[in-house]
């Protein structure tokens, strides 16, 4: 089943066009790869999708539903999560109440009962931060959930962004870079963090620039430059694909 | 040793200071507490929006005259009891405080600061200029009747020094639960980030305008203990100034409540200590908040981290469930 749908997406910066007609779906409970070269509009098409931008033409479908437009914090409630590409940690917060705020969306305490702390808000806050507790203990870093967030390794961090992510219980995970300054080890950690994240039955979506982990772990590739797509397919495809190595060593060509 | 370290101390002194302080001071410093009280009413108000939203809004003075006149018109031209206007004064201070920040929510920091310094000064010469015939111009309006508790006419200076301080109390209450709850960490999120905050699923508009409408709200009530306590309320009473001050407590607590009250003591209470030295005063006074700023630019008293129980039982070490922080006692 078609769980997200890209139909002729385009975004405009000024006279830049970013993403061109862009059109793609990702299946449920598959994980899949957008590539491309930098500056190929990839992080771009994530800003749309998770309502950061709005796109200028085109429409976009969430589980059949239009999202294109919505406020961020509706797109995160309909069920797609995200990390940024710059980490984007509350870094003053702990570990453990930056957990919470991906799980805020999923609370339904209103300002009277938050500010008498009636028993159905004290059970839902009880329940939040047990929920949070698994996340970090999924990511492996329960035992950190009382430190700053901001004084956390920065493969650490990106692995906090997740956990803040499958707090809100999503759908579909969009992983921006996720191993984005990580060295091998915490890369192959990463590589099984995904593959368990895709086995709770949640679809996800990467953006990665580590092509050994893109072509370990992604069932379907999409390939941008300049904002639109160039190919698309499995992994062992993609990669002999002329259009593809083209794109990625243009430049070498250029040199000759 | 550290301030932080001294809050629970200070805190049961405090309290105790202020229980048995109508018993020691003349009606002069009475008057002063009160109005210290006043204070530290609005800028716990204001530390809802200001230091756990961090917004900048420099014009909270303008809901404080919101809820001040219409507690003053109710009771004047249509005789209602002073207190049963208090919600009243809280929910037009509240719906004002929405109808204004509405258009301005989205903006960020110092251009915010500025649109809310142009809401007190509108209202302060609405006023003046006496909106629809019922706010009295520059007089004001004057008459208005003395509260009555249960049968019980608040008047004297000790009265209200009760009435004002104990609202305080319940409001410390209040604000702590909010503080330790969904809605506080929202507002502390906004605060560290608001692209980060929307993007993890809070409706950043809607709860920085949700901290506007809560503080508004409690700015409203204070206005009706100031109407009734003054019996006469005048548009000069809410000038830039109040907000400016107000906004300058907030500031100088760091952010905690315990810090607002230590810091609405040393705002309004220093100048009176140092009338003595007539001309000087403000100049000391001055100084002295310079002082402090250079000395602990983080405020008086930061908040603490809030405190979460943690069952570990699941993880390896299978630990009993242990308080999250090593922090004393949470007195704030």
């Amino acid at each position: 089943m078609t769980l997200l749908c890209l139909n002729d997406v385009s975004k405009i910066f000024g006279g830049l066009i970013a993403i061109n007609d862009l059109s793609f779906n990702v299946e449920e409970g598959s994980i899949v790869g957008l590539i491309g070269p930098n500056g190929a509009g990839k992080t771009t098409v994530f800003n749309c999708i998770t309502g950061n931008y709005t796109p200028e033409t085109g429409s976009i479908f969430f589980d059949s539903k239009p999202i294109a437009g919505l406020p961020p914090h509706r797109i995160v409630e309909l069920g797609i999560a995200r990390t940024f590409q710059t980490i984007r940690l509350f870094g003053r917060l702990p570990v453990l109440e930056n957990v919470l705020a991906g799980r805020h969306c999923r609370m339904k305490a209103g300002i009277l009962s938050c500010m008498l702390h009636t028993a159905p808000q004290r059970r839902e806050e009880r329940e939040a931060v047990a929920r949070c507790m698994e996340e970090l203990r999924f990511v492996g870093l329960a035992d950190n959930y009382s430190e700053p967030a901001g004084g956390l390794s920065y493969g650490n961090q990106r692995l906090l962004e997740i956990a803040r992510a499958l707090a809100s219980d999503p759908r579909l995970i969009i992983l921006d870079e996720p191993a984005g300054g990580m060295n091998d080890q915490e890369t192959a950690a990463l590589v099984d963090t995904i593959r368990h994240i895709r086995n709770r039955g949640i679809t996800v979506l990467l953006i990665e620039h580590d092509m050994r982990l893109v072509m370990k772990i992604c069932e379907k590739l999409i390939v941008l430059e300049h904002g639109a797509m160039i190919a698309q397919g499995k992994p062992e495809d993609v990669r002999r694909n002329p259009d593809v190595i083209e794109a990625y060593l243009g430049a070498d060509d250029a040199q000759w | 040793m550290k301030l932080q370290d001294l809050r629970t101390p200070i805190s049961v002194g405090l309290a105790i200071v202020l229980l048995v302080l109508p018993l020691v001071c003349n009606a002069y410093w009475l008057d002063v507490c009160v109005s210290i009280g006043l204070y530290a009413l609005l800028a716990l108000s204001l530390n809802v929006i200001l230091g756990q939203a961090g917004i900048f809004h420099m014009g909270h003075a303008a809901f404080f005259a919101v809820g001040a006149y219409t507690t003053a018109v109710l009771n004047t031209l249509y005789h209602w009891p002073v207190l049963w206007t208090m919600p009243l004064a809280g929910v037009a201070a509240a719906l004002f405080a929405m109808a204004v920040a509405r258009p301005i929510i989205h903006l960020r920091g110092d251009y915010l600061l500025i649109v809310t310094i142009g809401i007190v000064e509108i209202v302060r010469i609405a006023l003046l200029n006496d909106v629809a015939g019922l706010t009295g111009g520059s007089n004001g309006i004057f008459g208005i009747a003395r509260p009555t508790l249960f049968g019980f006419r608040i008047s004297k200076g000790v009265q209200f020094y009760y009435l004002v301080w104990c609202m305080v109390g319940v409001s410390l209450l209040l604000f702590r639960c909010l503080w330790q709850s969904r809605f506080g960490r929202a507002l502390n999120y906004i605060k560290e980030d608001d692209i980060a905050a929307e993007g993890c699923g809070v409706n950043v508009t809607r709860y920085k305008l949700a901290a506007f409408v809560l503080g508004a709200f409690w700015a409203g009530m204070a206005g009706t203990v100031y109407a009734a306590k003054m019996t006469t309320i005048a548009p000069e009473s809410f000038n830039f100034m109040e907000s400016v001050i107000i906004f300058a407590v907030v500031i100088l607590s760091g952010g905690s409540q315990l810090g607002v009250l230590i810091s609405a003591f040393l705002f309004i209470g220093l100048p009176e200590l140092l009338r003595e030295f007539h001309d000087a005063r403000m100049l000391i006074f001055g100084f002295a908040m310079m002082a402090m700023m250079v000395w602990r630019p983080q405020g008086l008293l930061p908040p603490l981290r809030r405190r979460y129980r943690v069952a570990e039982n699941s993880s390896s070490q299978g630990v009993s469930p242990k308080d999250v922080w090593n922090d004393s006692a949470v007195s704030e």
